[in-house]
């Protein structure tokens, strides 16, 4: 479904990360870890062709997205995945209800009631059947999270990317997503890749993980871990995958600590 | 979007019930192109059974349209052959589809408060209260005026804006004095025009186009960059942090204003005599002659008046600009919608008040 070849992001003289490669088999549920600054959000608009990597190969649904002959296959690929933002991202002047229906109404023939039947039924699997007349102002954070989740499926791809998808969700929400999105990949066999900090969800949902550190490398940030988060969590030796799991404080930050595991 | 059709639906008689074999990879293309005619089919028999042992795959939305069918005719009957992850599909679909048990919400306006107008004309007088109040108690709170914020507004509000006061200021007393002289020359006096337009511009235009840009300018500038920061938190972060929002934000800006619109207004005004002298040289009258026309039709008194009119414009678009920042509402909409609110309060309130100054200094003798 995903393959990443030794992606890097450069600003300049600072190297974000590099050599990250990985990848995700079709019904996966793939998590992107590590702290803040790491280059989480930054790999993530790699993966969903809104920014070329530095150097390194992306290939997305088997096809190649990077390189000079990648803009024909990110098109392609933006068509047939689904991309929850953090903050929702809705659409400003739409109901929700419209802000679901408006990839139906781009990709598909459905007619109307065909596009507001399948928008109701997407808002009713994230629990908003009742909001589907709000406008996104009028929603909290959670809701448009949720309403966020439910454009991503509008049109239901075989890949979705979710960036802190329980970021700022009370535990029974967060828990509730994480059933969505289990249900969700049993039900269809959707592959997930979710960009998260929360170590619950991780551990509950995540079949493997990739960890990134700002020094994984004396020149910049790249790959510690990539793994199953239980194994990792249990058995990990590198002292800032341990600290991640395990919420410790690390001993030894930066450059002077092992290399990738 | 036309595709290639992944999936069919036929019907099939069986012990008098039309049984709907639905075939193929029924995703939400096919679920599109397949809706209108299910539907037709499913409506115009007396009983239907939906048959599902051909159907290879089914997302979200073909199960939508599955289920979908069945509540059109009752649901009574369940699918048949169906694989066990269509099955649980489907169940998710009937449940998701139900209708809210909460009551329905209705559409709104983003930003709208659903408030009487009149709770605005309350908040806005109260609002004028708490600048007012900031103002009595800035001597004691001298802290909160930063001199840099300040020196900043004065520069974005009023050094920045001279080359455009200059040149709507010169063609304006260009066209005034070239539209008036036309007329009164046939009455042999057009070497008056020179008066006309000192009077227009130093009473009334200069301070009047002055405000007009300072609204369009700065007055929007104001609402959006306070509407920003009302939508980032920011006014909440000083609320918290025991700071006023109103002497902070609101203050600086008024006293900028304040302070850069008699220069706007000077300049303005120069710019507009040089425009009607460029005019009254083309018609062949000396600079001397008409300076001299000038300075016996605008009095000092006059050219006062016109700058403390201006100030007084300047505190109203500074005023109103910021009013309209601290009260924008939610979504990506307000920002603009408050620079709009702005920019047109701005110019009404200056057209009032100059209608107010003309009234007092007709009162006054002035």
């Amino acid at each position: 479904m995903l393959r990443v070849d030794r992606a890097s992001q450069r600003f300049g003289s600072r190297t974000i990360f590099r050599d990250v490669s990985f990848e995700v088999a079709k019904g996966e549920v793939f998590a992107i870890l590590g702290g803040s600054g790491c280059g989480k959000s930054t790999l993530l608009s790699q993966l969903i062709g809104l920014r070329p990597p530095t150097s390194g190969e992306i290939a997305v649904l088997d096809q190649i997205v990077t390189g000079p002959n990648g803009a024909a296959g990110r098109r392609s690929m933006q068509r047939r995945i689904g991309v929850m933002f953090q903050s929702g991202a809705l659409f400003g002047s739409m109901t929700l209800l419209e802000n679901i229906a408006l990839p139906l109404e781009m990709f598909t023939d459905l007619p109307p009631e065909g596009r507001d039947a399948v928008a109701r039924v997407k808002l009713g699997l994230v629990g908003l059947s009742h909001a589907a007349g709000l406008m996104p102002a009028e929603i909290s954070g959670g809701m448009a999270k949720r309403a966020g989740i439910a454009r991503a499926m509008a049109l239901d791809p075989p890949l979705l990317f979710l960036d802190e998808p329980s970021a700022g969700l009370d535990p029974v929400a967060s828990a509730e997503l994480d059933k969505l999105i289990l249900d969700l990949r049993h039900d269809l066999g959707t592959t997930f890749v979710v960009v998260t900090h929360e170590l619950a969800s991780i551990l509950a949902i995540a079949d493997r993980c990739i960890v990134l550190d700002r020094n994984a490398y004396p020149d910049g940030g790249g790959t510690i871990a990539v793994g199953n988060p239980r194994i990792l969590r249990d058995e990990a030796t590198h002292k800032m995958v341990r600290a991640f799991f395990r919420r410790e404080i690390p001993v030894c930050p930066g450059p002077a600590c092992p290399r990738p595991e | 979007m036309v595709g290639q059709v992944t999936a069919a639906i036929r019907s099939e008689e069986r012990d008098g019930i039309a049984v709907l074999i639905v075939s193929g990879r029924l995703d939400a293309q096919a679920a599109g192109q397949l809706w209108r005619q299910a539907f037709k089919t499913a409506r115009g028999a007396q009983a239907i059974a939906l048959d599902l042992s051909q159907l290879e795959y089914c997302d979200m939305s073909g199960a939508t349209l599955l289920v979908g069918l069945q509540a059109a005719h009752g649901g009574t009957l369940p699918p048949t052959g169906a694989a066990p992850h269509v099955d649980a599909l489907l169940q998710r679909a009937r449940i998701a589809a139900k209708p809210p048990a909460a009551p329905p919400t209705t559409r709104a306006s983003s930003g709208a408060t659903g408030t009487s107008p009149f709770a605005g004309i309350a908040d806005t007088i109260a609002y004028l209260g708490e600048v007012a109040v900031a103002i009595a108690t800035l001597p004691a709170r001298r802290r909160m005026l930063r001199l840099p914020d300040l020196l900043r507004y004065a520069d974005r509000a009023g050094v920045r804006a001279i080359p455009l006061v200059l040149l709507l200021g010169f063609l304006m007393g260009l066209i005034l004095a070239f539209q008036s002289a036309v007329p009164m020359r046939r009455f042999g006096a057009d070497l008056y025009v020179a008066n006309l337009v000192a009077i227009s511009l130093v009473r009334e235009l200069g301070p009047l186009l002055s405000a007009v840009i300072l609204a369009g300018r700065t007055g929007s500038a104001f609402a959006a960059e306070i509407g920003s920061m009302k939508v980032n938190q920011e006014i909440d972060a000083l609320a918290t942090m025991s700071l006023d929002p109103v002497t902070m934000l609101v203050l600086p800006r008024l006293i900028a204003a304040m302070l850069v619109m008699p220069a706007m207004v000077l300049a303005l005004d120069v710019a507009g005599l040089l425009g009607m002298a460029t005019v009254m040289k083309a018609f062949g009258y000396p600079l001397i002659t008409v300076a001299h026309q000038v300075q016996a039709a605008a009095s000092t008194g006059d050219l006062l008046g016109g700058l403390f009119k201006g100030m007084c414009f300047g505190g109203a678009v500074a005023v109103i600009g910021c009013r309209a920042g601290l009260a924008t509402g939610i979504g990506p909409s307000a920002v603009g919608q408050a620079a709009t609110a702005a920019v047109v309060g701005g110019i009404v309130a200056t057209i009032l008040l100059d209608g107010l100054f003309a009234l007092l200094f007709y009162r006054l003798g002035l």
